[in-house]
């Protein structure tokens, strides 16, 4: 049989987590890392990120929308999904992402967000006018209320919100390194260390999302890049990758030193069917190069245009280590057979629900919701707003 | 008072969620069946409905209670574990009322559904490759189904 070597048993011929099922936890692994570098600001007090605090709240919700879309084109019948919020099974952890996720959505993001931009919503509603007054008015809630006690009371509110956010926002990521971890049947899968290696790769991965993100809206806009921010950012994926990767090193480490009865299995599957995304694109090109960069970064005294374009590099090639991760622990926990006998292939089809086309419109489709809550709802600096005016402003 | 005059917007958005979950139960009122969760997590309806279901299958007591000469062939041949409605397909129709007759089989298709070749199947297991094997040609054209081993020494 073509792509089949050794011996397979029948049901494990076929993959059946496709690349869909590798988006997902890419997807949600950047609403954690994109709200874990917004709580620097909120609870850590890192003022030099500042700059992104909203813009990674924003680009966090934006991918949260999409994140239950693979699962949903994996499984089909979409429709049946509110079943999970009507019977909720508390023994499936599948079934108990659906109020993990709910909560997460409306308790954490979309409340934070709420808090954080009421001035602006109120102050939009008045400014506006037509079918955008409206939309910023129902947004107020009926309330216009934004006097200085007000703030404050928000200001202490939200705290509060990122505080219990950023646990949640583990426990969303933990969860999905847990379903994986927790299978006693796969022994690619079956790690205490895997919620753990998803949480840290998740902070990786959407710290340097939102680092790109900053740099190209800044582009974009024609503002320049405040380099304090993306310097401090980089420096914070730097030292968590280091976190990160010594976590896979020790996963792998362990798994060498303990050499169970699935392990000669598992290693020609990494030197063979897994090599190229494992050890060349996650581990060599996707780790070890950003790595070396941000260090180098961060010992050295190089120019801005540089920097940035290191930060840049970087920040893509983490996407790629990341990606390549979830590909690595997805995909390569259904090539080998439970007899540790055989291996499969796994052919993506093309124009399917599940599949490229399908990976690459989901991947998309969160930029295209961030690029309406960014018209929506400006995340900005103050000081870039009166940049703007001023540089609008005739001159006398 | 001023608390409550300037955290009134946070009321507003608990009022938001508070009404939501009122929401959500009205709905999950209506679209949970009644009887889900009476046995587990399952509509117990569900089981009264299932066994209402029209039997298909008569089992095979009742085939060999007229087909006993059939069956003496079957028990002495390689099928002998086999079920009748494995093959036949479900035969309750035609066992309260046998003028119904059975549908005839097509045993180049039949056969091959457990007997084609593959890697997963014990090497023990009868199987081929129909191509090569016979080219199409009906394998109870060689094999009594019953009972499939030739006998003057040919394939068992």
């Amino acid at each position: 049989m073509s792509g089949v070597e050794g011996y397979m048993y029948p049901n494990e011929i076929t993959l059946y987590w496709s690349v869909l099922i590798v988006l997902y936890p890419y997807i949600t692994g950047l609403v954690a890392g994109a709200f874990i570098l917004a709580s620097l600001v909120r609870i850590f007090n890192v003022k030099a990120v500042a700059p992104t605090y909203r813009l990674a709240l924003l680009t966090a919700l934006a991918f949260l929308i999409v994140a239950p879309l693979p699962l949903m084109f994996h499984l089909g019948h979409p429709e049946r999904s509110p079943e999970m919020y009507f019977t909720p099974h508390a023994t499936s952890a599948m079934a108990m992402f659906g109020y993990v996720y709910m909560w997460y959505l409306m308790a954490v993001l979309v409340f934070e967000i709420w808090l954080d931009y009421r001035r602006d919503i109120v102050h939009l509603s008045q400014s506006t006018t037509g079918l955008k007054r409206l939309l910023y008015r129902v947004m107020t809630l009926g309330s216009d209320n934004v006097s200085p006690h007000a703030l404050a009371i928000d200001h202490k509110v939200g705290w509060i919100v990122t505080l219990v956010g950023i646990p949640s926002a583990f426990i969303l990521h933990g969860y999905v390194g847990f379903i994986f971890g927790s299978l006693k049947s796969n022994p690619w899968w079956n790690s205490p260390l895997m919620p753990v290696v998803f949480i840290f790769s998740a902070m990786v991965s959407g710290i340097a999302a939102v680092l790109l993100i900053y740099m190209f809206t800044a582009k974009m806009r024609k503002m320049p890049i405040d380099m304090p921010c993306v310097d401090t950012t980089a420096m914070y994926l730097f030292y968590i990758f280091i976190l990160d990767f010594s976590l896979e090193m020790l996963d792998l480490i362990h798994r060498v030193y303990e050499a169970d009865e699935s392990f000669r299995t598992l290693n020609f599957m990494v030197h063979t069917k897994l090599y190229f995304s494992q050890i060349v694109l996650q581990i060599c090109i996707g780790t070890l190069v950003p790595l070396l960069l941000l260090a180098i970064v961060q010992v050295t005294n190089l120019p801005a245009i540089i920097r940035k374009r290191i930060y840049v590099i970087s920040g893509c090639l983490v996407q790629v280590a990341v990606f390549s991760m979830r590909w690595n622990v997805v995909i390569g926990g259904q090539l080998f057979s439970k007899s540790f006998l055989g291996y499969t292939t796994y052919k993506m089809a093309l124009v399917t629900k599940e599949g490229l086309l399908m990976a690459i419109f989901l991947t998309l489709l969160p930029l295209a919701i961030l690029w309406v809550l960014l018209k929506l709802l400006p995340p900005w600096p103050d000081k870039e707003l009166a940049y703007i005016e001023a540089a609008a402003a005739p001159t006398t | 008072m001023s608390l409550f005059k300037d955290a009134g917007h946070l009321f507003r958005f608990a009022f938001l969620f508070v009404v939501a979950f009122f929401v959500f139960l009205v709905v999950r009122h209506f679209v949970v069946p009644k009887t889900f969760g009476e046995y587990g997590h399952y509509r117990a309806a569900a089981i009264g409905e299932i066994a209402a279901h029209p039997i298909h299958f008569a089992g095979h007591e009742t085939c060999e209670t007229c087909h006993a000469d059939i069956l003496d062939v079957k028990k002495a041949g390689k099928h002998a574990g086999v079920n009748c409605e494995a093959c036949h397909g479900p035969l309750a129709n035609h066992a309260n009322d046998p003028s119904i007759a059975p549908p005839k089989l097509d045993t180049a298709v039949l056969c091959i559904r457990c007997h084609a070749v593959s890697a997963a199947k014990p090497k023990g297991f009868p199987q081929i490759d129909p191509a090569q094997h016979s080219g199409g040609v009906p394998c109870e054209t060689c094999h009594q189904p019953h009972s499939p081993a030739i006998q003057t020494g040919g394939a068992k």
